[in-house]
């Protein structure tokens, strides 16, 4: 056991840790997605509300959640501690910043990418989800959906914070394979080919949403 | 060829240090960046001002002595070189170019441009020994080693310790450095009976040592004298892994 506790003590240990959090919240977004697609459905919400309604009330469902809650909480947590200790180790910066032709702007902003996306998750929870379990009163979730991206301002957050998972899974989906020891030769292709799903396909599924809703096609 | 040059001073660890601007005349395009110095030095010397202190030793890119950051870059702008090994060539005529040492915690600032690196030293220590029969001299080709093996284990173990990925990196790791160690005995016979303590060990002293953790940025690999690729690193973590997760009792 210590030497267990020793292990993910290890720069090596959080981050098997960041990254395997990371894929798990990914793995959310697959679901996340493939459920949000009846909002696309021309019925008046009545199959969303339906899913909404079911993801609600499902214990299963609601245990998960909590599961997500703490991924996320540990992979927020890890991702300030590393970047912290990160930038202690080198005190006195340098003058000049050249920054070199293998590594990917993505890469080097990941913990910006993920605070700010932090803050989204704040008020994406604050819109959608704390009414959706905790209000007293019947709510539509479909209508909620549909007021939340009448504004335009909103709509436009939605698709600036989008981009960013898109930036933040674009380096973070392959770094975390990077992590475990299985980004070589055999399996990069498959990894940049999941990847490109992860990091492109997902947050552009998910911002048809918004312009959906605010170009009132629902 | 006429150059500026902005040089980090430093009088010794504790004291503060700061830029000095330097102008050089007629420096030979083939001059390698440490002969360019070289003759900066012979200017301040014959001026009776202190020379620019800077590591090196066999100049031909093998000792991994030399390290500076160049206009920040690790060696320089050249790919594949050592400090020792890049060429005036590589700059204009007139350019102002900055010079500092490699900056992280764990490599200390002795003088000027020399920095302490004795922090992979003992990282390499922590290593540990190999088992090997003693005895009489074995033939060289007693072990057979298969030949995708051989030439990994060879690449990973032209490392030549410069620190350049360190300085490279935002975070300071040594992450390619300690990979580089790993893999060039993990992938080899002769490593196989010290191959877990080894990783476990080294990867220990990475962190006690106080360098940063691998973000996976990929920097160092493109300053790296010897191009050294992260996919070193990936194996390092395997086998880190594969003793934490697996083997381990
Ligand atoms: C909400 C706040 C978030 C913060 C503060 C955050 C922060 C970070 C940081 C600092 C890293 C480290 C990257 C590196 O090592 O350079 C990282 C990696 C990663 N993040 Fe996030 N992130 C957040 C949300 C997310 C979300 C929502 C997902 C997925 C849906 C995600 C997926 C990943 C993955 C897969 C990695 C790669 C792990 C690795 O490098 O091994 N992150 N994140
Ligand atoms: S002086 Fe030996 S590698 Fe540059």
């Amino acid at each position: 056991m210590t030497n267990f506790t020793q292990f993910f003590r290890s720069t090596i240990g959080r981050k098997l840790l960041m990254g395997f959090t990371g894929l798990f919240l990914c793995s959310f977004l697959v679901v996340h997605f493939a459920g949000n697609l009846l909002l696309f459905r021309s019925d008046n919400g009545v199959a969303f509300n339906q899913y909404a309604e079911f993801m609600a009330s499902n214990p299963a469902i609601r245990t998960m959640e909590i599961g997500l809650f703490l991924g996320l909480m540990v992979h927020i947590a890890l991702g300030i501690r590393l970047w912290l200790a990160n930038r202690r180790v080198r005190p006195e910066q340098y003058k000049v910043n050249a920054g070199s032709d293998t590594s990917s702007l993505a890469s080097r902003v990941s913990f910006l990418s993920g605070s700010i996306l932090f803050i989204f998750l704040v008020i994406h929870l604050r819109t959608f989800f704390v009414p959706s379990r905790f209000s007293s009163s019947e709510v539509s979730m479909y209508h909620l959906v549909q007021d939340a991206f009448a504004s335009p301002l909103y709509s436009l957050f939605y698709l600036v914070a989008l981009a960013l998972l898109g930036y933040h899974l674009r380096h973070g989906f392959q770094s975390a394979f990077q992590t475990f020891g299985l980004r070589g030769k055999r399996y990069l292709p498959l990894i940049e080919m999941v990847g490109f799903i992860f990091w492109f396909l997902i947050p552009l599924g998910f911002a048809a949403m918004p312009l959906f809703f605010y170009f009132g096609l629902s | 060829m006429n150059l500026t040059l902005e040089v980090w001073r430093q009088e010794n660890s504790t004291t503060p240090g700061g830029f000095v601007t330097y102008t050089v005349r007629d420096i030979s395009p083939d001059a390698s960046f440490l002969e360019m110095l070289d003759v900066l030095n012979d200017d301040l010397v014959r001026k009776g001002e202190e020379p620019v202190a800077f590591d090196h030793d066999c100049r031909e890119g093998i000792c991994g002595s030399c390290g500076i950051m160049i206009d920040g870059r690790a060696h320089g702008p050249q790919k594949g070189v050592a400090t020792c090994e890049l060429r005036m060539r590589c700059f204009n005529d007139g350019d102002r170019i900055v010079v500092e040492p490699f900056r992280a915690k764990p490599f200390p600032v002795i003088r000027d441009l020399i920095v302490d690196r004795t922090s992979f030293d003992r990282i390499i220590q922590s290593g540990g020994f190999v088992s090997v029969k003693t005895g009489g001299a074995p033939d060289a080709n007693a072990i057979p080693i298969a030949k995708n093996a051989v030439d990994e284990a060879f690449d990973a173990a032209t490392c030549i310790g410069c620190g350049a990925c360190v300085a490279a990196c935002k975070n300071g790791s040594a992450s390619l450095f300690v990979a580089a160690k790993v893999s060039h005995l993990a992938l080899l016979p002769q490593g196989q009976a010290e191959r877990d303590t080894r990783v476990v060990s080294m990867v220990a002293k990475m962190d006690l040592e106080g360098f940063g953790s691998c973000s996976n940025t990929y920097a160092c690999e493109a300053e790296c004298p010897k191009e050294i690729s992260v996919s070193n690193i990936a194996r390092m973590n395997r086998e880190y892994l594969r003793f934490n997760l697996i083997t381990q009792k």
